[in-house]
């Protein structure tokens, strides 16, 4: 398949690409019509619970079932052995973990985290399944939890023993002259701890799952919420012992996903199980809030140790050199990927040239991580902008113009960064401006003066960050360099059905981003005519849509990989329209036009009255065929195109090579008081401006970037999955976790730029992600608040109590955890 | 447990329809509407009374569903989101979300939905305090709230745009 973009691209804005228009999905959405997982009652439908572990670490000595095997309307009660002598250990992709690490989907012999699943129960009613779930007897004998990200590689106790440590990968990372970097330093900063807390997007559905095992045709189907089904399948199929082309999988509406969904194979594994148990009866699990807290997944936690930071006489970063500590949880499931995907964004938006990390990935007793809504990225970009504002802090340089000093420059796009990344477009200087005029940044500096002539802790942040989009699969390669994994690709079909409509089939597995919407517009563009005219498929159904092992919505991507192959396959749909319009008006396709007339879309003699429409050409194809001439029988009006992003594999050794395609960034700036009676921060200003290059639906784009901010405010200021030391889980609920509200959340003032990406065929960039923008300005601000106090940033998560602690912690002479060496 | 499972016969009104049903006492008013009325457009999203996509209007007033027993609202008259629409026009809360772009996987929105169909009731032209404190009880993790403001501001007969 080509991998050259469509020639006859529409670039730019157009009739229907580029408008704000109203999404289709609307519609069967604000009748309380759409059809999520949880809708669906199949005839014959059991229900499964689950019976989690109250402890994090802990030995199972005994279980018993047999209460609740004799509970009315249960059918039958599967425990953690049981389900292991009917699977294999699901995949790692970590290379050193393969038969060190068994992930089966259900504890065997020990829990390794708090809400594990021991037991699962099918019943006739979940309310029965759920009586008898109270009925099951478990014996644990606690071991020594690891909670802690940072003492688990030295810990005595294991949470897989045959790993001999809990350290699940680990590598060097080397780029530029880094000592020399520092022998030439006008400055060197030290920065011994910075660490990123554990949070989640949790989905306002939770997990849920209906598996049927066809026991006539050996087929599993399932209708589940699992947002990356081409993965899912990976590990389902080796686990269950059976072909990847025995899986069906089917989805309608999802709610909500932001990555948290893509590892729920496990449960999906269980209960196909239980329906081949019971016959093949359809078996439904619904995860409860609390469990999709304890035992969904979780984002990656991080910690940053011993960081030095080299600068010249100017502020500008020459170098960096720290040692990353990744927390994964109890199981690295889709990790070890996230210790290469933040390289996707090594130098943040940054000149710097010189960078070393010594960067490890370790389990702990906690929830299995996910790939979280800024994943992997998002901590190290934090991490980049915590170190840049702090230097600008300790130097004294005003914090725009530290940010000044170091942008990469509009002019020196595409930018390829130390380890081969290509930043394909942007303009960093142009953001900060128009944020700053959206924000009234001059008034806020004003306002600031007098606020602390009055002693009040005003601060006014700036955060700026990377939403890198459209992965290339070979970075997999660099954690383990035999992984099956490489490029991207998506596939989409436009067909002209037999009376005439055109019907389009996505690969992508939309979760609210308004694919079906944006599939119209550009199909609309390609024919000329309104997307009314225009059917898109919602969902995602394997043995319906087209779709390749990259299929899933996750890494930002849709505008352009997901767009390309709809493109591409409604230009070729265009072609055929052309050729055989050609034979039946007798016309050249040089003289033609596409529109939409009084019958309908057709194709028609430019300046003439003579046309033709769709339904005649479905016509010419499918029914009245005969007189086709033989030229044109390779027309099937059924256009399939692949789209595959232009990767080579990167060099595994050097760890170099392009990792995404796109670049949208985002540039923020809070204004945030710190109450001095409460410690609470309180948000007064907020601006957002984004550039994810050339808009396809300016409605949605805005959408996305309204719902990546409240997830990073959220973050910031409210939302911790915490832990105590013994491994419970303290914000289980989702009254403990928070959630941001209407109440907390303020009314953005929100701009954008638009540099076109010149590396997709519509300047599009993938974007939704948000790269946590919020953190960073939220930290920023609260920075330039309480720099004064003596307390500096260090953490990613500031409640009021928090911050009343690091002010406490100044005042009493501690460490600032900071340090300048000023060389000459 | 026999006795507490013991199934009890209730009259409702839903969406203008009555209807008689023998349930559990400890059905709640949620699983009521959605396993056994088929009404599947109120959602569950929490376990703690936090989220509000179980919203409906009992007697006039916005509840969560998932924190009433459905014999406790034995006699009463109960509008979900499907009963919202009208003679085949949607209702103007309905149409506005729509409108503002309010949703994007449409999970919250029923519970958004009626929580704002009850503050206009109760105020026809609320402040941007009164729209933040009616719709509190309701939590949404894709829109970031911007759009519902202006959509419950465009409801109301306001610039929601
Ligand atoms: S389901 Fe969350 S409040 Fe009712
Ligand atoms: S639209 Fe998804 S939770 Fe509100």
């Amino acid at each position: 398949m080509s991998t050259q973009p469509p020639s006859s691209g529409t670039t730019g804005k157009g009739r229907w690409v580029g408008q704000p228009l109203r999404r289709r999905e609307e519609s069967r959405l604000v009748r309380g019509h759409g059809l999520f997982v949880d809708d669906y009652k199949l005839a014959g439908m059991v229900h499964l619970q689950f019976v989690r572990s109250p402890y994090a670490h802990a030995r199972i000595t005994h279980v018993d079932t047999s209460a609740a095997a004799a509970s009315p309307g249960v059918l039958c009660v599967l425990t953690g052995e049981q389900v292991a002598a009917r699977v294999n250990p699901f995949i790692e992709i970590g290379p050193g973990c393969d038969g060190k690490i068994v992930d089966l989907p259900m504890a065997v012999g020990k829990v390794r985290y708090q809400g594990e699943p021991v037991v699962a129960i099918v019943a006739e009613t979940a309310a029965d399944a759920a009586d008898a779930a109270d009925l099951v007897e478990v014996d644990y004998e606690p071991l020594e939890p690891v909670i802690d990200g940072e003492a688990a590689a030295t810990s005595k106790s294991l949470l897989h023993e045959p790993l001999g440590s809990n350290v699940n990968w680990h590598s060097q990372f080397e780029y530029g002259e880094v000592d020399a970097a520092f022998r030439d330093a006008a400055y060197v900063v030290h920065i011994p701890r910075l660490h990123f807390h554990r949070f989640s997007s949790t989905p306002l559905e939770t997990n849920v799952v209906i598996a049927t095992w066809n026991l006539k045709e050996d087929t599993i189907h399932f209708l589940s919420t699992n947002s990356f089904p081409a993965f899912a399948v990976q590990f389902l199929s080796p686990a269950l012992g059976v072909r990847i082309d025995q899986l069906h999988m089917e989805s309608w509406d999802i709610g909500g996903g932001f990555g948290i969904k893509i590892t729920s194979y496990p449960q999906m594994a269980v209960c196909a199980l239980a329906s081949k148990q019971l016959g093949g009866r359809p078996v439904k699990w619904v995860e409860t809030r609390t469990e999709h807290m304890l035992a969904s997944a979780h984002g990656n936690e991080r910690t940053f140790l011993d960081t030095r930071v080299a600068l010249d006489k100017n502020g500008v970063i020459t170098a960096i050199d720290s040692r990353h500590i990744d927390d994964c949880g109890a199981y690295p499931r889709y990790e070890p990927l996230g210790c290469i995907i933040w390289a996707q964004v090594l130098p943040a938006c940054y000149r710097f040239r010189n960078f070393r990390v010594d960067f490890s990935q370790v389990v702990t007793n906690k929830c299995p991580v996910g790939p979280n809504r800024g994943y992997s990225r998002m901590q190290h970009l934090w991490f980049i902008e915590r170190c840049l504002d702090i230097c600008g802090h300790e130097l004294g340089i005003p914090t725009d113009e530290m940010r000044l000093r170091n942008y990469i420059r509009p002019d020196e796009f595409p930018y390829t960064t130390p380890n081969g990344c290509v930043y394909d477009s942007g303009n960093y200087p142009k953001m900060l401006e128009l944020a700053k005029r959206l924000v009234n940044w001059d008034e806020w500096k004003k306002n600031q003066q007098i606020a602390r002539a009055e002693g009040r802790w005003l601060g006014i942040g700036i955060g700026t960050t990377l939403d890198s989009g459209t992965n290339n699969f070979g970075q997999a390669r660099i954690v383990n360099a035999h992984a099956p994994y490489s490029g991207q690709s998506k596939a989409a079909i436009v067909k002209l059905d037999i009376y005439g409509e055109v019907v389009v089939f996505m690969g992508s597995v939309p979760q609210g981003q308004g694919h079906e919407t944006v599939a119209a517009q550009v199909v609309a563009e390609v024919l000329n005519i309104p997307p009314e005219m225009i059917a898109v498929k919602p969902g995602f159904d394997s043995l319906q849509n087209v779709y390749t092992g990259h299929t899933g919505t996750y890494a930002s991507q849709f505008a352009v990989t997901g767009l390309s192959a709809i493109h591409g396959a409604a230009e070729k749909l265009r072609a055929e329209l052309e050729r055989l319009a050609a034979f039946a008006l007798k016309a050249e396709r040089a003289q033609l036009e596409f529109g939409a007339g009084k019958m309908g879309p057709e194709v028609r003699v430019r300046g003439t009255e003579k046309s033709i429409n769709y339904w005649a050409l479905a016509n010419l194809v499918n029914v009245n065929n005969a007189e086709l001439p033989q030229s044109m029988e390779d027309i099937t009006l059924n256009c399939r195109y692949l789209y595959k992003a232009p990767f080579t594999v990167p060099d595994v050794e050097k760890k170099y090579g392009n990792l995404t395609l796109t670049y949208a960034s985002q540039l923020h700036i809070a204004v945030i008081e710190v109450d001095r009676e409460t410690f609470q921060p309180k948000i007064l200003a907020y601006a957002a401006v984004d550039d994810c290059g050339t808009q396809i639906n300016p409605r949605i784009v805005a959408g996305q970037m309204h719902g990546a901010t409240a997830h990073g405010i959220g973050a910031a200021i409210m939302e911790t999955c915490e832990y105590s030391p013994e491994g419970n889980m303290l914000t289980a609920t989702f009254s403990d976790y928070t959630p941001i509200t209407a109440v907390n959340m303020p009314e953005l003032l929100c701009g954008d730029i638009e540099s076109p990406s010149p590396f997709s065929y519509n300047g599009a960039k993938g974007m939704g992600e948000g790269g946590a923008a919020p953190v960073h300005t939220v930290c920023a601000a609260l920075q330039d608040a309480l720099f004064s106090t003596g307390v500096l940033i260090r953490d990613s998560f500031h409640t009021g109590d928090r911050i009343f602690e690091a002010v406490r912690r100044a005042e009493s002479g501690a460490d600032r955890g900071v340090r300048v060496e000023r060389r000459g | 447990m026999s006795a507490a499972n013991k199934r009890v016969r209730i009259r409702l009104t839903i969406n203008g329809a009555s209807r008689e049903l023998e349930i559990e006492p400890r059905r709640l008013l949620v699983e009521l509407l959605r396993e056994d009325l088929d009404l599947t457009g109120t959602h569950i999203g929490c376990d703690t009374t936090y989220c509000g996509a179980c919203t409906v209007l009992l007697n006039g007033r916005n509840v969560k569903s998932c924190t009433v027993f459905a014999v406790q609202a034995d006699g009463g008259e109960i509008t979900t989101v499907e009963g919202l629409e009208k003679d085949g026009k949607l209702d103007a809360v309905q149409e506005a979300f729509a409108e503002c772009h309010g949703l994007q996987c449409g999970y919250c929105t029923p519970g958004f939905l009626m929580s704002t169909r009850a503050l206009l009731s109760r105020v026809a032209h609320p402040t941007d305090a009164q729209i933040r404190k009616g719709i509190a009880g309701n939590t949404c993790r894709c829109t970031g709230y911007q759009n519902i403001f202006k959509a419950v501001r465009a409801a109301a007969g306001g610039a929601g745009k």
